[in-house]
Order: structure tokens, then sequence, then C-alpha cells
């Protein structure tokens, strides 16, 4: 269970989220610049709240800017909105940079469907594929939440609904919280177990019939 | 025909650009990505030898390293090193004039890249060292390369700070710069033919093979649409 009670003072507003998650999937929906991101950065350790708790089942991640643990150690694994591949390396390489064991790495390969992949390297995939090795390479460190950063925003409709299917997949096979930033109507209803609607930093919590 | 000032030279633009390259990088590194008050100041100074005529440069450095400077003082008590008028001195120089352009080579080929690379490696676990060395480095790699062939290429020709800091001792201080200005003053034109040549083909060939390098790889990591 993620449990993630935050302040912190943005440029325009002050941002105040508290929530948790089970193993499901809470959508984090909003328009741009609405602290959604900043919101997984905390989680993630790549930037503090200015006030606040985060924890992780039993461990706490975040506590205090002096008491926290240092982003290698929170066991979160992050998409990137524009994945963050590694360019110099192939993706197999991708996947394995952080990878539990080499059975984990070959478990999301063929999960994923991107065997036939494995030498290429991230310049010469398309857009979706790059987004099932960036959902792998975050697996494969057996991160306890996932957390995805608009990770659909640059694909085209089909590729959607397939990258869908493939992360409803995941959810079942996977069963950690996953906590996914979108601004996509649709995208929150299909994929979201809870809805969880931000507006200049202030989350209002929606069933997902309310869209 | 005397070699010393060639092999003097290789030398002293190879010891200079080594150490040049092992401070600039990780300094350029550790500063470019960093939002700190006077930030604009340190880099300032970091970059000012690139505009200084090298005769003020070698001014300072004279003043810094001479027997009775601040540094030399200590070095010639502590360890009995005398950097004025030694090969030291050279190297000394070449380092001060070149660190300008390493550092802003490095500090242009880290800023060059998406910084979400970095941090999506943290995530998965890595140390800021194993970032460092799998990430940042490679990434950076094209572009530092670069600016070790200019710093090298720089060191070679430093000529100013140099004649100040060690002056001219043939066999010991007389890079090819040098030999090519008392060549010319003692008379000796067909030496410094010879220099002058030697320095431009090691100067052109650098820039050359520098040119090809880059086009063949600045577009390594680009899609391929």
């Amino acid at each position: 269970m993620l449990t993630v009670s935050i302040q912190k003072k943005l440029p325009h507003f002050q941002l105040q989220a508290a929530f948790q998650i089970k193993s499901e999937t809470v959508i984090l929906f909003g328009p741009s610049g609405s602290g959604k991101t900043t919101i997984l950065n905390c989680i993630a350790g790549l930037t503090d709240p200015d006030t606040g708790e985060i924890s992780l089942a039993d461990t706490i991640l975040f506590k205090s800017k002096k008491n926290k643990l240092p982003i290698q150690k929170r066991q979160v694994g992050y998409v990137f909105q524009d994945y963050a591949l590694f360019p110099h390396m192939t993706v197999r390489k991708n996947i394995e940079y952080g990878a539990y064991d080499s059975l984990v790495t070959q478990q999301l390969m063929n999960l994923l469907r991107v065997h036939h992949l494995a030498d290429k390297y991230p310049r010469q995939i398309s857009g979706g594929e790059k987004q099932r090795i960036a959902l792998a390479r975050a697996l494969a460190t057996k991160p306890g939440v996932l957390l995805l950063d608009e990770p659909f925003s640059s694909l085209d409709e089909e590729t959607k609904d397939e990258c869908y299917h493939h992360l409803n997949r995941l959810k079942k096979e996977w069963n950690i919280p996953i906590l996914l930033v979108t601004h996509d109507k649709q995208e929150a209803k299909k994929l979201g177990d809870r809805i969880l609607s931000i507006r200049e930093g202030q989350l209002k919590s929606l069933p997902p019939e309310a869209f | 025909m005397n070699f010393s000032p060639l092999t003097l030279s290789l030398q002293t633009a190879g010891i200079a650009t080594l150490i040049v390259f092992l401070t600039a990088v990780p300094l350029a590194r550790v500063i470019s990505r960093k939002l700190f008050p006077g930030k604009s100041i340190v880099e300032s100074l970091v970059l000012l030898p690139m505009v200084l005529p090298p005769t003020v440069v070698g001014f300072l450095l004279l003043y810094l390293f001479g027997n009775n400077g601040p540094i030399g003082k200590l070095l010639i008590e502590w360890f009995g090193i005398q950097i004025v008028f030694s090969w030291l001195g050279a190297v000394i120089a070449a380092i001060a004039v070149s660190f300008p352009l390493m550092y802003q080579s490095a500090s242009a080929s880290f800023s060059n890249y998406d910084p979400q690379i970095e941090q999506a490696a943290l995530t998965m676990g890595a140390s800021k060292w194993k970032v460092f060395f799998t990430i940042s480095f490679p990434l950076a790699w094209p572009g530092l390369l670069a600016g070790f062939v200019l710093t090298f290429a720089r060191a070679l020709g430093e000529f100013g700070a140099t004649l100040m800091l060690a002056g001219y001792i043939p066999g010991k201080t007389d890079t090819i710069p040098l030999a090519i200005y008392f060549a010319v003053e003692s008379g000796n034109m067909e030496a410094a033919r010879l220099w002058v040549f030697i320095i431009l083909a090691l100067g052109f060939s650098s820039i050359l093979w520098l040119n090809w390098w880059s086009k063949k790889n600045i577009l390594r990591f680009q899609s391929e649409k």
C-alpha cells in the first residue's frame, strides 16, 4: 500500500495531496501544470515535498528533508512521459539495467512480447514499442509501486488500445499499486479503478462512473 | 636537427590534456546541472583564461608559481620542486590556457541529453557513480572527445604563458611554438619552416579528424526516421 500525504509550494499554487493506493490502478487526472508530475516525482524522490509523509508498505520514503530514503532504495518503478530509455543501450540492456534477476527480465519480455526487439536500439523502434520497453524496464526492478507519467500521450489510438491491454494484463499479474497520470478522460475511464482529479494542486476523489 | 621540441611538445601537451580532462570533466558535470548562488561567477572564472592575453595568464601564473609566489614557495619548501624555468612550468601553462576549452565542451555535452535519462537510472537503483559511468559519460562521450582533441591542440600551441613561466631553455622547455619564435629570431628560417610545417600538420589533421568523427557520431542516438 502506498500512502501519500504531502504539501509543497509550487510557483502558482500550493500542492496538497493525501491519498492511499492499494493493489489497484489509480488515475491522477487533471490539466497540464496542475501538479500531477510533481506528485510522482515526490514519491520517486526526484524532488522533495516541503512537509508531509510518504510510505510504501512499512517503509517510510519521506518524512522530512533530513529523514528520507534515497531514490535508489525506494523501489519505485517509474515510466516517464518520453520514456527516457537509454539511447546507447539495446532494448535488452535497457531492461537488464536495474533488473532484479535474469528470470524477471525474461518473464517481462515474454509478457510484453518484446523478444524480437531485444537487440535493437531505442532509435530503431516505434513509439508503442518504446512504451512497452519503458514499462518492462520499470517493472524489472520488482518495484513496490509503479508510477506512469502520461505514458500513452504520444501514441496513436490503435497503439494506445494495445498498450491499455498490456497494462491491464500486467496489473493482474503484478498486483502492486499503480499510479497513472493522464489528462485523457477516455484513458482514465478505461484504466482506472479509482480516479483522483487534481486542479491547481487540490485533489478530489471521483468514482469512474462520475466521469 | 634537434627533435627535442617535438617530443617535448607532445609530452607537455599530452600530460596537460590528461590532467585537464580528469579535472574539467567532473567539474563540468557537477556544475552544469546545479543552480547555486555565484554559479555564473565560478563559470566566468573558469572560462576567463580563454579571453585573456596569454601574457596575462603567464603573469598570473608567474605570480602564483614563482619562487616567492604563494604556491611556488610551498612547492620548493615541501617537495623541492621549482616550477619556473622548468618543464613542469610548460605543463602548467598549457593546463591553464586549455582548461576552459575542455570545460566548455564537457559542460555542453552534459547538458545535451535529457536529464530524465539519468533520473530513470536512479529510480532503477543505480548508484550515482554507476549512473555517471554507464549513462552520463557514454552519452556525453562524443562531445568529451571533441573537447579532448581541442584541448590537446590548444596545449600544443601554447606560447605566451609558457614563455613567461617556463622560459626558453633548449632541451628543457623549448616546445615547438617557442622553437619557432627563437629560430626566426636567430635567422634560422629552415628550422622555423620545419616546425611550422609540423604544427600545421598536427593541427590540420586533428581538426579534420574531429570534423569527420562528429559528423559520424552526432546523429548516433537520434531516431531513424
